[in-house]
């Protein structure tokens, strides 16, 4: 059995290539189908009428439409880790090798396990949740909420890494025209005929609309042939970007659009190129042709398979040359639906009966159709699929198919998204847009309200027109588009009332009728909570078919108009868009930049181990062969640096580069000590307060020239102060002729620490630049430059507390440079020190670093209150003089060392007096950091207790409960090495 | 967004980052005496048809006087 719906090529010239056949499974069944198929018709073709169960009640559900709108049929796509759920089959094109499951049920798709919902349907109604689940309170966790996830949802994620890429682009365009049916065909050859930029999107793989599913005529052409040709009109056109298998999903501030390009997902084989992308388009005018949604009746039993809106009949018929019934019954309350029967009884389909619910003489004549006016279907018969439809007057009517037609409502969406709000037109009986719209948008076409070929097209024109106008571009004379402006009457009809069966409204969250009394009976009457209570229009589909009727049902049941109901407004995504397209290439290692420091080929060469700090990835530390733990790598740094000489990559710290004759004066102001006094060719270290008193940051600052300062600033803080910085410049000071720039990637910097560190850059410093004790003393800077000619600066600072030096190149000379160092270092038997060895030698130092400047410590704490000048304003200073930041208890910067060395110290531990319980009252501060020192041969910390520098000797414990732990420790001054600041100044 | 930079011309919202309220620009000089007040609840003595007020006092004096204690 292969494709028995499928009409003779005869019959219907269809859209697809019958040509060419290809093969597809749904459920490891394998079907055929022809290239232009979308699953839907593809299944439809084969007789597949069942394609997934309903999520509530477990009924079997087949197809119900033929675009985005599709509430039924969702499915789950391809295998493995492209395993892709909820997949609406409507608007899925089917490729050879297309793997396809239904889903939401246990067991196979005939036989549903979990159906047994549908017989208890009288206690699944709305709010069947809230009323049920709540008691006893102690089952909550351990059994209903176990059991209501296992049977929520519909499909399932595959739970592997998303094996696609994905990207995102920018566009510009004076006009965005979103659909590419009739209106927007014609509005985009008025708008590129005019030149301007312009872009049309259109969701649909073959660009057309409803042109391809009518068999209605454009200037003497069927339809789908007029769409062709202007498509080739368009395609000459530079000026026009026309963007197919495109969902505008929505309208943000300013003209900002974001739409989705699916590239491959029709594609068996995406070649590594891109799934989707996700664009942001800046339009100066939209003009939104997004054309109608049909809608359904609520009448008995109407969720069955086989009973599908009225347009998607003749749609599967007029362009995928399908049949969904071998005999097909209309119900309809409008002058469309009659196109469904004229047009199939012309294909050879057989029309059973057109049902009306309006008292009026049938509009057209249809062969071998039993035509019932004024009537209307109250109930259907078949499980698994219709066979017989029972009508108001009593009469049956055999059907495998029954095309519904409520009438259409304008797809009004994209003129919500910025809280517009749709009225209620009674004599068309849909909403159009209304209220504010997003800045830019006009809405043209079927979308507002103009529902008839001719109509759609001429709405599109002028609307062009309009908006052209107003970006003062001249619209150039096209010739007339002549169109059938066909019948479109229709008369309200929502709710057959004799029906005593279920009547669904919102098929995907199994909505009917009796939900919508119950909702009101419960005072849930307010649209928005109706929407909630019932979840109608919820999920994938957001209630495209459902809306408009569960409102009419509302406003019918409570005796009000639809205009008193109100109606609910719609927000981004159109349709649903996956997580992957919104990440972009955002993800794993590229959710952000690795930056990489100038000496990072160089280190990896030597087989360091990197560390991530921020963005950055640093070397930690630099194993040697046969070295099996961290810590005999990092000692061995520590004491040959101390002991000869070692070299650290420390150009991640934060480069500013200040310069202007109030240069001295800006620093004096964000620094809490004085830099307008440093001389030229000096460095002094320097504290950054926040306006509330506390710490911001520290580092040094050389004065290069009289009105030129380089600041360095903490690695953590590089961007955060220089913001700061601009900030002052700029608004608190904008007077002061001070400039700044961001130096930090520009120039690479080594310390160069260690006895020997003077005797290694002698041998690269050029011979007219001294650097001996005289003439470049501690704390000096300047200009230099090395190996014969490159430029550098030179810094005598130390964060290790050994003599040291840090020497800038230009970033590309790097790691050359770092190369360099080393090889010259190699009579002094020279080594790298990474991040680690770099964190103990500044403990063993008593530097304050950041755990120690946590946003909570103030100068004083830190132990350098004196830094904080009183002879001139800074930011933080009046704040810093609070009463509560300058107690007598207030925690001070010290250092601690076990009283019995051979114990390691643990940092975070707190510290309270010896004989007092370890609690909380009794808490006097805090570890912050802690190294095992290989110049002490013991473990060393810093840390924070109260008025420690007047109780260095003392004893106290540091208590640390959450290892259980509780060592004796001795306080002690900060400074672990060199006390006296000897070796520094050598 | 799209925001209209006075010197760079039209930019997307994704290209800036919000510092603060603008009120951050009217940084209080150092000088001023407790430009931002001292938090003291004070008692006001005023004579409500004439608004003249007679005498203001702190609080806490107040409460003191009044024999309020730890």
């Amino acid at each position: 059995m292969s494709q028995v719906n499928r009409i003779d090529d005869a019959l219907v010239d269809s859209l697809v290539d019958r040509t060419r056949t290809i093969k597809f499974a749904f459920n490891d069944q394998l079907y055929r189908a022809h290239p232009g198929d979308t699953l839907a018709s593809a299944l439809l073709a084969n007789d597949i009428r069942v394609v997934g169960r309903s999520f509530k009640y477990h009924r079997p559900r087949g197809i119900f439409s033929s675009g985005a709108e599709e509430p039924n049929a969702l499915v789950e796509l391809h295998r493995g880790a492209r395993r892709e759920p909820n997949t609406r089959a409507t608007v899925t094109e089917v490729f050879d090798g297309l793997h396809s499951r239904s889903q939401n049920h246990r067991g196979p798709l005939g036989f549903d396990l979990m159906a047994v919902n549908d017989y208890l349907s009288p206690f699944l109604s709305a709010g069947f949740y809230y009323k049920t689940f709540m008691w006893p309170k102690a089952f909550w966790e351990k059994v209903y909420e176990p059991v209501i996830r296992a049977s929520a949802g519909l499909g399932s994620l595959s739970g592997l890494p998303d094996p696609d890429s994905y990207d995102k682009g920018f566009l510009h365009a004076d006009i965005l025209i979103v659909g590419a049916g009739p209106c927007g065909l014609a509005a985009a050859l008025c708008a590129g005929e005019s030149g301007a930029r312009v872009i049309l999107a259109d969701e649909d793989f073959q660009p057309g609309g409803r042109l391809n599913a009518e068999t209605l005529a454009i200037d003497d052409m069927r339809g789908s042939d007029w769409t062709k040709q202007t498509l080739a009109l368009l395609a000459q056109m530079d000026n026009v970007r026309l963007m197919t298998r495109t969902t505008v999903y929505g309208a943000f501030d300013h003209g900002i659009y974001g739409a989705l390009e699916r590239m491959t997902d029709h594609l068996a084989d995406s070649d590594q190129s891109p799934r989707q992308v996700l664009w942001r388009i800046y339009a100066k005018r939209s003009i939104v042709c997004a054309g109608a949604t049909e809608r359904s009746i609520a009448f008995g039993n109407n969720d069955r398979p086989g009973i599908m809106l009225a347009g998607a009949v003749r749609a599967y018929v007029n362009r995928w040359g399908v049949t969904p019934g071998k005999r097909v019954a209309i119900f309809t309350n409008n002058d469309d639906g009659w196109r469904t029967a004229t047009d199939l009884a012309s294909k050879g389909v057989e029309v059973s009966g057109v049902i009306d619910t309006r008292n009026i003489a049938a509009p057209a004549k249809v062969q071998g159709a039993s035509i019932v006016m004024g009537s209307s279907v109250v109930n259907t018969i078949g499980r698994s699929g219709i066979h017989t439809i029972v009508l108001s007057n009593g009469q049956t009517l055999k059907a495998d198919c029954l095309a519904v037609s409520g009438g259409w409502s304008p797809n009004v969406h994209l003129s919500c998204h910025q809280r517009g709000r749709p009225t209620w037109q009674d004599d068309q009986a849909c909403f159009i847009p209304g209220g504010e719209l997003p800045q830019g948008m006009h809405v043209a076409g079927a979308a507002n309200g103009a529902l008839s070929l001719s109509g759609a097209i001429s709405s599109g024109i002028d609307t062009c027109k309009q908006a052209l106008e107003s970006l003062n571009i001249k619209a150039s004379n096209a010739p007339a588009i002549q169109a059938e402006d066909e019948s479109v009457q229709i008369t309200a009809f929502w709710h057959v009332k004799q029906s005593d069966k279920r009547c669904w409204i919102d098929l995907q969250n199994d909505v009917t009728t009796k939900d919508i009394v119950v909702s009101h009976q419960d005072g849930f009457r307010a649209v928005e909570h109706l929407k909630r209570y019932t979840t109608l229009g919820m999920a994938t589909d957001q209630g495209k078919t459902s809306n408009v009727l569960g409102l009419a049902i509302m406003a019918e049941h409570a005796g009000k108009t639809i205009p008193e109901t109100g109606t609910t407004i719609f927000r981004p995504p159109y349709t649903p868009i996956p997580i992957g397209a919104l990440a972009g290439r955002a993800r794993g290692k590229a959710f952000k930049p690795t930056r990489l420091t100038p000496s990072h080929q160089w280190a990896e060469e030597q087989g360091a181990i990197f560390v991530e700090t921020g963005n950055w990835l640093r070397a930690q530390w630099f194993p040697l062969e046969g070295e099996t733990h961290w810590r005999e790598s990092v000692d061995r740094e520590v004491s040959q640096t101390r002991a000869s000489v070692g070299i650290c990559d420390v150009s991640t710290l934060g480069k500013i580069d200040i310069q202007g004759a109030d240069a001295g004066e800006f620093l004096d102001r964000v620094y809490a000590n004085t830099f307008s006094s440093l001389s030229v060719g000096k460095v002094r270290y320097g504290l950054m307060l926040r306006e509330d008193g506390i710490v911001m940051d520290d580092g040094t600052t050389a004065r290069m020239a009289e009105h030129h300062y380089v600041m360095t600033t903490t690695t953590a803080n590089a961007v955060s102060v220089f913001r700061h910085l601009e900030f002052c410049r700029q608004c608190l000071w904008p007077g002061l002729d001070v400039q700044l720039i961001s130096a930090t990637e520009q120039w690479a910097q080594f310390a160069v620490a260690g006895p020997n560190s003077r005797k290694l850059l002698e041998q690269i410093v050029d011979a007219e630049y001294p650097i001996d004790n005289e003439a470049f003393p501690f704390m000096a800077c300047g200009q230099i430059s090395v190996c014969g000619g490159t430029p550098a600066r030179l810094f005598r600072i130390s964060f290790s507390g050994e003599m040291a030096y840090e020497i800038a190149v230009p970033t590309r000379y790097g790691n050359s440079m770092m190369a360099t160092l080393m090889q010259a270092g190699e009579p002094y038997e020279v080594v790298p020190y990474g991040t680690e060895a770099l964190g103990v030698m500044r403990v063993e130092k008593g530097h304050a670093a950041g755990n120690e400047l946590t946003g909570q410590t103030t100068a004083a704490n830190l132990g350098l209150g004196r830094m904080v000048s009183k002879k001139k304003d800074c930011i933080g200073n009046v704040l810093s003089e609070r009463e509560g930041l300058n107690q007598k208890t207030d925690l001070q910067l010290v250092g601690f060392k076990p009283v019995n060395t051979a114990v390691q110290l643990s940092a975070g531990a707190h510290f309270v007096s010896k004989g007092q319980d370890a609690i909380t009252r009794n808490d006097e501060g805090w570890m912050t950091s802690v190294a095992y020192s290989p110049s002490l041969q013991h473990s060393i910390a810093l840390g924070f207790i109260q008025n420690g520098q007047n109780r260095l000797g003392e004893t106290v414990v540091a208590a640390d409960p959450l290892r259980q732990q509780s060592i004796d420790v001795e306080i002690v001054s900060p400074h672990f090495i060199d006390p006296e600041g000897e070796r520094l100044r050598g | 967004m799209i925001i209209d930079h006075p010197l760079l011309g039209p930019r997307d919202a994704a290209e800036f980052v919000y510092l603060g309220d603008a009120a951050l620009i009217n940084r209080p000089e150092h000088t001023d005496e407790d430009a931002q007040g001292d938090r003291s609840w004070l008692v006001v003595t005023r004579n409500t048809l004439t608004h003249e007020i007679s005498k203001v006092e702190l609080a806490r004096d107040v409460a003191i006087a009044n024999g309020r204690d730890r």
